[in-house]
């Protein structure tokens, strides 16, 4: 039974370590948003199985936020805005797809050698589970470097926080964790629905932030 | 009520928290823009009556040492001298349509949101309550940054955003990391996230484990701080957003993260197996020291300049506390203290610089000691200072890192003395041709506040001639503290 109980775990979170790969490749922004709508409801099951685990049911608020926040919201406001600007149809090209897979893959096996050598001591399923979470916290990561566009940039972002949150999550007893998650949605929330997509689109007919470059000052 | 009553720890909190909302509120500038100083100045006093009173004992949330009092005296005056300077920046802004009335309301605001989230970072206890003080803090300045809507701002305020919301994230994982390693010895919940707790029982802990969140913390927090090669945000930043804001900044905000790297370091200094985190912390300011140095040559605009030099000095601080041992300490210490008085006292004078000319291009900036006396000349000490000339104190805190290095590690000391040759040089360089030659440009008076600016200046002159001893004393021991 124990063991079921791990690999269940397991299993969620390396379904989010996959769908972080998912990502990677998608070339159009709405497919790109569903993709991470999937990663926030397998996020908030994967929480709501550590509460369970753990019998720590503050945890349950965080899952929680995952579904309704990351899961539902952002994405219906995400979008709206992308088809607003309209370009929701629009093709965005991701740089050489197969070299940033391999890239990807890298990263992965990197997290997993570091992170299983070092938390030698540490109970087996929080290893993994940050193993997992350094993963997609890396891949978000690799996300935000290789999307040119705002609404791309910002997904990477909010793949790289829910890896955050599964390493907290899975860190037993954590205090501050469903406060670090609420701070979280604010600062996406500012993001995302506020300001900056907002002034951008008030000022360009792109949010490419290619189109961006051009107004450095002088240097 | 008694003791509690007065609680100066508090008070340096809830203050800028209290007054945020009031001045979100205010129509009127000139009613906020003074309420604005008010509550700085309120702050200031409470964060210096530190000294004074009995401090609290260290409690969950927290913690008031020795070490950090420091840091919060600093940032409370700085802050307190930046708002008068801003009152008056402000003022002119206005006048010429930069900014709309609106906007100022939500300005008064995230000042003191920004000034409540730098001083949570100082006094948390707790490692998660720190993190979340620097993060609320990055979020403020990046909202301030982009302030004035223009391209160019908006550019600068989303890198901001992009990288400094990446060294946030990287941060707390680090964070994550320590706890894990705390948690198996102090046991589950908040005990093991409190530096008080962590301090004691660290001898303990997983070494391998907090290694690596050691290189996380210092990605993370090294980003903030403009660290090379994390420093892609800070010119941006810092040349885009309002004047008052680069000079928090370069004077504050950076000084956040670095505080919180250095807590990290004593943590770690303090396990016997884990790595020295010493090295590390040397090389990335050797780094950033000679990268910016070199940067400097190449500016063309006069925030970006200075915003290179505060990369620079950022460096030349973390390379000191990396080296440790008492005297590098003390150095890194005063350097810390005099960077954020000069670096702010240059800002408030560029501020007022760049609202006459109407421009931040440093070509069309010339003979400012002509057109502009008061001002020029305050421009011209505060280069010299930052440059490293004596008398001024940034003169006596390189020597002493530099005379420090040479007994540690003399090779080190070629690159160090080169990077601060070419940053010597460059500086002059740029100040010859700002502040001397044919004026141009507009000549127009300015109504400008130079009390904040001379005041900067005086005590950077003043503690490079003289330097208290019991101020002295103090840098010691908490120099000693650092290991």
């Amino acid at each position: 039974m124990e063991r079921l109980v791990f690999d269940i775990a397991h299993a969620l979170a390396g379904g989010l370590v996959l769908v972080s790969f998912m990502m990677l490749y998608q070339d159009r922004l709405s497919a790109l948003i569903n993709i991470f709508a999937v990663q926030a409801v397998l996020l908030a099951l994967s929480v709501a199985w550590q509460a369970y685990m753990q019998q720590a049911p503050h945890l349950y608020i965080t899952a929680a936020i995952a579904l309704l926040f990351k899961a539902i919201v952002i994405p219906v406001a995400l979008h709206r805005i992308i088809k607003q600007l309209g370009i929701h149809r629009e093709i965005e090209p991701v740089v050489g797809i197969g070299s940033t897979m391999f890239i990807g893959i890298g990263l992965v096996a990197l997290s997993m050698v570091v992170m299983l050598r070092v938390t030698g001591n540490a109970a087996p399923v929080a290893r993994e589970d940050l193993a997992f979470a350094l993963s997609v916290i890396l891949l978000g990561m690799l996300m935000m470097v290789t999307r040119r566009n705002a609404v791309g940039q910002v997904i990477g972002f909010m793949s790289l926080e829910n890896g955050l949150v599964l390493a907290a999550t899975g860190a037993k007893g954590m205090p501050l964790v469903v406060e670090i998650s609420v701070a979280f949605s604010v600062l996406i929330a500012f993001i995302v629905i506020g300001i900056f997509l907002f002034r951008i689109r008030e000022r360009f007919d792109t949010v490419d932030l290619s189109a961006l470059d051009s107004h450095r000052g002088g240097q | 009520m008694g003791a509690w009553a007065f609680d100066p720890v508090l008070m340096v909190v809830l203050i800028p928290l209290l007054s945020a909302p009031v001045l979100a509120l205010l129509p009127n500038y000139k009613v906020s823009a003074r309420i604005n100083v008010l509550a700085a100045l309120a702050t200031l006093l409470a964060a210096s009556s530190l000294f004074f009173v009995e401090r609290p004992p260290p409690g969950n949330y927290l913690l008031v040492d020795d070490l950090n009092i420091v840091f919060i005296v600093l940032n409370t005056f700085v802050a307190f001298t930046t708002s008068v300077f801003s009152a008056s920046y402000i003022g002119h802004e206005l006048e010429t349509g930069k900014l709309p009335a609106p906007y100022l309301r939500f300005y008064h605001a995230m000042y003191q949101v920004l000034a409540f989230a730098m001083n949570l970072a100082f006094v948390a206890n707790n490692l998660g309550l720190m993190w979340v003080g620097v993060e609320v803090a990055t979020l403020t300045t990046v909202l301030m940054v982009g302030i004035y809507r223009t391209p160019a701002a908006l550019e600068a305020a989303w890198k901001y955003f992009i990288l400094g919301s990446v060294g946030i994230a990287l941060a707390l994982f680090g964070t994550i990391l320590v706890y894990m390693a705390a948690q198996p010895v102090v046991g589950e919940g908040n005990n093991a996230m409190l530096w008080t707790v962590l301090m004691q029982n660290v001898a303990a802990f997983d070494p391998a484990l907090l290694n690596l969140a050691f290189v996380f913390l210092l990605l993370g927090y090294g980003t903030k701080m403009g660290l090379a090669p994390l420093h892609a945000w800070l010119p941006d930043a810092h040349a885009e957003g309002p004047t008052p804001i680069s000079a928090v900044l370069s004077g504050l905000l950076l000084n956040v993260a670095l505080y919180a790297l250095l807590r990290y370091k004593l943590l770690l200094a303090a396990s016997p197996g884990a790595l020295a985190p010493g090295p590390l912390m040397m090389i990335m300011g050797l780094v950033s020291l000679v990268f910016a140095a070199f940067m400097l040559y190449r500016r063309r605009d006069i925030k970006r300049l200075f915003a290179y030099s505060s990369i620079e000095h950022m460096g030349i601080i973390t390379f000191a506390f990396g080296m440790g041992g008492v005297i590098a300490n003390f150095a890194g210490l005063l350097h810390m203290v005099m960077h954020s008085l000069t670096k702010s006292a240059i800002f408030f004078a560029v501020g007022h610089v760049a609202q006459i000319k109407g421009t931040q291009n440093i070509a069309d900036i010339r003979g400012l000691t002509q057109t502009h006396p008061l001002l020029g000349w305050g421009l011209v000490g505060g280069v010299l200072a930052i440059a490293g000339v004596p008398p001024m104190g940034i003169f006596m805190s390189e020597f002493l890192v530099v005379s420090s290095t040479i007994a540690h590690a003399p090779w080190l000391a070629l690159p160090l003395v080169l990077g601060l040759l070419v940053a010597f040089g460059a500086l002059l360089l740029r100040l010859t041709a700002l502040a001397f030659g044919e004026p141009s440009g507009s000549t127009a008076a300015v109504k400008a506040s130079y009390v904040p600016l001379y005041a900067h200046l005086a005590l950077v002159l003043s503690a490079g001639l003289y330097l208290p001893p019991a101020l002295v004393l103090w840098f010691q021991h908490v120099a000693a503290m650092l290991g």
